[in-house]
């Protein structure tokens, strides 16, 4: 059984939002658009975003890092989302795994808002309805599109392919190798949800410098200190002090 | 409803057109949907050479900057009797904004040509701006590099012929070791991200020098926190540990670096300094003659460089046949950083000696241990056949960080120098030239020389702006003083090659060194976040003579957005987006090339104008063809190019000379390229691929280009360089000290005015040096302790994405991000409302505690705030409110005057702006104070034709619904 997810990579992540507006851009004038803002050119703005990256700091001067965190729907196998919605709109694709919502059945009382654990839900106040990553599904499946771009706006548009995109379950995807080889993790496995999307740690090279590395015979300085005999020393020595 | 593909395809009818992005200077190719005739999505183009499909945050924004509010929309005219600022506009047809522009600027052109001035900011057609200001005669003309990055260009283009972004950069496909130092989250954008990811993946370590870790440091395997200004010291310290341990690359210094050649070492000596030569060439063209001399280690004698069999000394002090005494200008480097230990720069930098040291052993061992063989045969410049090419792989990325400081241009000198003391230059790995770098050191293009190359209803005599390689070259009055109104060019900035923006306005309306009739601005916010001291500019604008008129007479300002500049304007013009234009990213300006060959690009128009919006390079052909500039008619006056498409087309630099904007498809059939006449369809031949012309060189011709006989004789045979001579790297820098023996009156050169010698003599060393910034020497450091900088983030360009519905909800206010210990000593807690102060002013915002900062410094995004009203947005919005602007602390000009005449705070060498170099103090503001940033503002309002419809509410979608749109 097919669970499209995403899976991010942490390491590679420098914040830079593409992804946030990629998603907007898409969304808004696509099939679970529109994505409204309100207040677009005033005081306090704030819109429907189904993407965004949290940016926050871990650790102390001078051992902080800085840590880009991009966070949308997950995508649960065993999405809390879903039995609590009162109308059966929220629902999980059997074909895919996506996690979708039916706008026209959903009347906007935000109990899966309140059951998602990771905030990955935010209502339209001007539509009252529910709405949320859609892994594009108007995108993935649209054969005008050529295949290599079937991919939701935020993977395509990543500049540092901190995204990847694809099926969890097939053990030989992309996204199931990146989990297997680089320490892949879902968020709060605790809860039980079971998110398909997963998480790349950073990970930190070193350089280790050995004291021999820094004593080497061909050391150019060599060719710049004279050795060998340069005749007979005017000054004292030895000979002219001592008989032994 | 039902989720299916086919929904998508129900809409509207669709349209998919490249072109070029332009959210910030990057230039990624972009494919932009349309639907129903608007835009619906824009992606990155996978067929593009720079960014490979991928694409920003701003980027993927262009339809909220396409449908912006402050977007303008027609020619207007100050209000009579409103003052400059009131942002009061009455519309005017184009026909009358013409010949107003028309009758005036034909008046200074008969007069004096360099009463007109023209400054544009980062605008990506400088070849198109310069070229009317020199046909029209002005000096007066320069972009917005003075305020930018100047010190980066000149630094290292001076050094290595070569420079960071644009015209080379760090070979990160290669590279075992990436040091980025002084640059955050731009310059480049797009292909530094994608570089930097292929780079983490592949292994190698990632090290970030830079007070604060925000954007790419965030990635970094190791961050290095510095105090600001502070660069140029570690630089120095880590050149002198890599030279005590041999960690260098003798070699390359020996064969490709003025290194081993002989200095003058005569104090008394005319020559002292020089090199010494066997022979003066009859005629110097722009090239280093190879006439300097090496001290060979068999012989024990001076040889000619490059001599066959040689075996010079790297390092030593000689004398001779003649008697004179000379050093190798290595020893003299060597010399010079004698006292520059680990230790004295841990004093100045904040960073631990034993950690300079091991900075400088991980780049030296990797140079050398990890070198890099390209079985790439090539033949250097002597003759010399090489069977591979060798790379150091330690790459280097430095920006505004650097550069932004008056003591930038020694700083990059420094890095230059740490660069080549690595042997990575062109080379695999290491730092990559791009096309048309490198040029000669320095590059030919001058100045003119003499005042009298500025005459009445005449071009300038040579160009606006240049590469000065001796004092002679100084565009200067018998006098010494300046002719540029900036005084770029002159004793105070002679290697100003980028000129001063940022000085133009304080001196035109102080008159030093005079007045001037009309200032037109394109696309540059000196109102506001352009300019040191904006308050004071602000006044100077609306400042007037007793007779009622103004200082600056004539204030011309064309942009395509409502902006506080905007409305200090006489006349504005509004200028298209970019998706409303053609565009070229030409060979003659900033092309995109890459690594590997020359690319440059265009953009297409993929919608039509709105309103009256007219592309500023329309305006530029049609006030030359009215005012019948040379270039821009034909022998009978007659206007000779119907539009800029059809210039681009046809535009050679001279009759029959086969060189135009653009270097792909020219001749007839579009068979030629770099060189050939003009081909009608070009346009469509760019469009056709991807909007790209991109050749690859041969690969025996990718590297080592500064001495490459293969790549040099290409490039003279398609008109790149004239000289296919070596571009030795200078590592001891005898431009500068030509500056400085003019300075101490030995030579017979132009000599600088009196009071200018000491500072002439000081800055202009031939061997790199670190000094405290200038503001910095004359600041009370106990009373303000703290470096402020600011950052520019990745999702905002400048000022310009404010009004992005979008990009505005990530950063719609700003902090000043301060380390804790700051908030603890000075009783203030995260979020609280803080003033920061420094000697020339103060501002009032909100704090953020941060650890990744180095506790001495404190920062903030880049021109966040704005002033009430402006930029589309409502006069209560949180940038106006709540975000601030840093340059409210920023002087333009030193507390120390020399002869009395006021100094640019700015580098004594290039004229950069040392936006970097302000000192504050903070401390919490009062309960009583107003939650809300100080100072404000008078609000202003929108303009004639600008959108004033205001929905609480945006519902965007394109084409089909767009009655629900605030955009239709």
């Amino acid at each position: 059984m097919t669970q499209l997810a995403l899976v991010i990579d942490l390491n590679v992540c420098v914040g830079c939002h593409a992804c946030v507006t990629s998603c907007k851009e898409w969304n808004t004038s696509g099939i679970a658009g529109y994505l409204s803002d309100d207040n677009p050119y005033g005081a306090e703005p704030t819109g429907t975003f189904f993407n965004r990256v949290q940016t926050f700091e871990v650790g102390q001067y001078p051992d902080t890092q800085t840590v880009h965190f991009p966070k949308s729907c997950l995508h649960c196998e065993e999405p809390p989302c879903v039995p609590v919605c009162p109308t059966g709109a929220s629902y999980k694709r059997p074909e895919d795994g996506i996690v979708l919502v039916d706008y026209d059945k959903c009347i906007g009382c935000k109990y899966c808002s309140w059951a998602c654990p990771y905030g990955a839900r935010e209502l339209d106040e001007h539509q009252k309805v529910m709405k949320k990553c859609t892994l594009c599904v108007d995108r993935i499946y649209d054969e005008s599109i050529p295949k290599t771009e079937r991919k939701p706006a935020c993977v395509n548009a990543c500049p540092t392919s901190a995204r990847l995109f694809g099926d969890v379950h097939d053990s030989e995807s992309e996204v199931s190798r990146a989990i297997r080889e680089q320490g892949g993790y879902a968020l709060m496995p605790e809860w039980g949800t079971k998110p398909a999307n997963h998480y790349l740690p950073r990970r930190r090279i070193e350089v280790t410098i050995h004291d021999d590395e820094l004593v080497r015979v061909d050391n150019p300085l060599k060719k710049e200190i004279d050795v060998g005999p340069s005749g007979p020393v005017r000054e004292q020595t030895l000979d002219d002090i001592t008989s032994w | 409803m039902e989720y299916t593909a086919d929904s998508e395809r129900a809409c509207g009818p669709k349209e998919i057109r490249n072109t070029t992005c332009y959210m910030c200077a990057c230039r990624c190719g972009i494919r932009v949907h349309l639907r129903d005739g608007q835009v619906r999505y824009i992606e990155g183009n996978p067929d593009h050479p720079l960014n490979k499909g991928v694409i920003c945050a701003k980027g993927a924004s262009g339809i909220m900057k396409q449908y912006s509010p402050a977007r303008l929309t027609e020619p207007l005219r100050r209000k009579p009797g409103s003052n400059r600022g009131d942002n009061e506009f009455e519309p005017i047809s184009w026909s009358e904004a013409f010949s107003m522009l028309e009758d005036r600027l034909r008046s200074i052109r008969e007069t004096d040509p360099k009463k007109f001035a023209l400054f544009t900011g980062r605008d990506q057609m400088q070849a198109l701006t310069g070229l009317f200001a020199k046909q029209f005669g002005t000096p007066n003309y320069a972009a917005h590099g003075g305020f930018c990055s100047v010190n980066m260009a000149a630094g290292m283009i001076y050094t290595i012929g070569g420079s960071f972004w644009e015209f080379g950069g760090p070979d990160l496909d290669r590279a075992r070791l990436f040091v980025m130092i002084g640059t955050a989250e731009d310059h480049h954008s797009n292909p530094l991200k994608i570089a930097l990811a292929k780079f983490k993946r592949s292994g190698g370590k990632f090290i970030s020098i830079n007070p604060v870790r925000t954007g790419y440091s965030a990635i970094a395997d190791e961050w290095v926190p510095i105090r600001p200004g502070t660069d140029g010291a570690l630089l120095l310290a880590i050149t002198r540990e890599l030279i005590d341990q041999g960690l260098f690359d003798r070699e390359f210094l020996i064969r490709y670096t003025n290194s081993a050649q002989l200095v003058n070492n005569d104090p008394d000596s005319s020559e002292y300094g020089m090199f010494v030569r066997t022979e003066v060439p009859e005629e110097e063209g722009c090239f280093d003659p190879q006439n300097k001399l090496w001290w060979d280690r068999h012989r024990n004698s001076e040889v000619l460089t490059h001599s066959e069999g040689a075996d010079p000394r790297l390092l030593g002090e000689y004398r001779l046949g003649d008697g004179t005494p000379v050093k190798t200008a290595f020893q003299l480097l060597t010399d010079r950083l004698t006292d520059y230990t680990p230790e004295w720069a841990h004093g100045i930098t904040g960073i631990p000696a034993d950690r300079i040291r091991r900075l400088a052993h991980e780049m030296g061992v990797t140079a050398r241990d990890q070198k890099i063989e390209l079985p790439i045969a090539w033949t250097d410049v002597w003759g010399k056949d090489h069977d591979h090419v060798t790379g150091n792989p330690v790459a280097f990325h430095a920006m505004r960080g650097l550069a932004a400081h008056s003591n930038g241009f020694q700083t990059i000198r420094s890095l230059s120098i740490l660069m080549t003391v690595l042997g990575t230059i062109d080379r695999p790995g290491g730092f990559r030239h791009k096309a048309p770098f490198p040029r000669p050191i320095p590059p030919c293009a001058k100045p003119p020389r003499v005042p009298e190359a500025v005459r009445p209803n005449r071009p300038l005599e040579g160009m606006a702006l240049g590469w000065p390689a001796e004092p002679d070259d100084l565009f200067v009055d018998e006098a010494g003083e300046p002719v540029r109104i900036d005084r770029a060019f002159s004793w105070v900035y002679p290697l100003a090659v980028h000129g001063l923006m940022h000085n133009v306005i304080t001196n035109a309306w102080r008159g030093d060194p005079y007045r001037i009739d009309t200032l037109m601005i394109f696309m540059a916010n000196l109102a506001w976040n352009s300019s040191m001291s904006p308050e004071k500019v602000r006044d100077m604008l609306n400042d007037r003579d007793a007779d009622g008129e103004y200082k600056i007479p004539f204030l011309v300002v064309c942009d395509a957005f409502q902006s506080e500049m905007v409305a200090f304007a006489d006349l504005v013009l509004p200028d298209t987006t970019y998706l409303e234009r053609h565009d070229v990213m030409s060979m003659l300006d900033r092309p995109i090339s890459e690594f590997d060959g020359p690319c440059d690009s265009v953009r297409i128009p993929v919608v039509p104008p709105k309103g009256q919006c007219k592309p500023f390079q329309e305006v530029l052909i049609e006030l030359a063809s009215r005012l019948r500039l040379p270039a821009f008619v034909d022998k009978q006056g007659e206007r000779k190019f119907r539009d800029y498409p059809d210039f681009i087309i046809n535009y050679e630099t001279e009759p029959g000379s086969g060189i135009g904007f653009l270097s792909g498809w020219r001749g007839k059939g579009g068979e030629k390229f770099m060189q050939g006449e003009p081909n009608p369809n070009q346009w469509e031949m760019y469009e056709k691929n991807n909007c790209v012309f991109h050749y690859e060189l041969p690969r025996s011709f990718q590297y080592m280009r500064n001495f490459n006989r293969g790549y040099l004789d290409w490039a003279q045979r398609h008109r790149l360089i004239r000289y296919a001579e070596p571009i030795l790297i200078h590592v001891y820098s005898e431009v500068l000290q030509q500056f400085r023996l003019a300075a101490q009156g030995k030579t017979q050169t132009r000599q600088p005015p009196d009071h200018l010698r000491q500072r002439v003599e000081q800055y202009f060393d031939p061997l790199p040096f670190y000094y405290e910034p200038l503001e910095a020497q004359q600041t009370d450091k106990q009373r303000y302790p703290l470096s402020a900088i600011t950052q520019r983030p990745m999702a905002m360009y400048h000022s310009w994405d404010s009004q992005n519905a979008w990009l505005r909800q990530i950063h719609s206010h700003n902090y000043l991000y301060v380390s804790p210990q700051l908030g603890h000593k000075h009783g203030f807690a995260d979020g609280d409302w803080i003033w920061v102060e420094s000697p020339w002013g103060k501002v009032r915002c909100m704090c953020r505690f941060s650890e990744a900062v180095e506790p001495n410094t404190v920062w903030t995004w880049n021109a966040i705030g704005k002033a009430a009203g402006a930029w589309g947005l409502d006069a209560d919005a949180d940038e106006s409110r709540k975000g601030f602007l840093l340059n409210h602390l920023i002087t333009e000009e030193l507390p120390s005057k020399i002869d009395d005449r006021p100094i640019s705070n700015s580098d004594p060498v290039t004229g950069q702006a040392g936006w970097y170099d302000v000192r504050v103090r903070v401390y919490k503001a009062e309960q009583t104070e107003q939650a809300e940033t100080s100072p404000q503002f008078t609000a202003i309002g929108a303009v004639a034709g600008q959108d004033a419809r205001r929905s609480r509410v945006l519902k965007y979608v394109a084409g089909i619904m767009r009655d629900k749109t605030v955009a239709s």
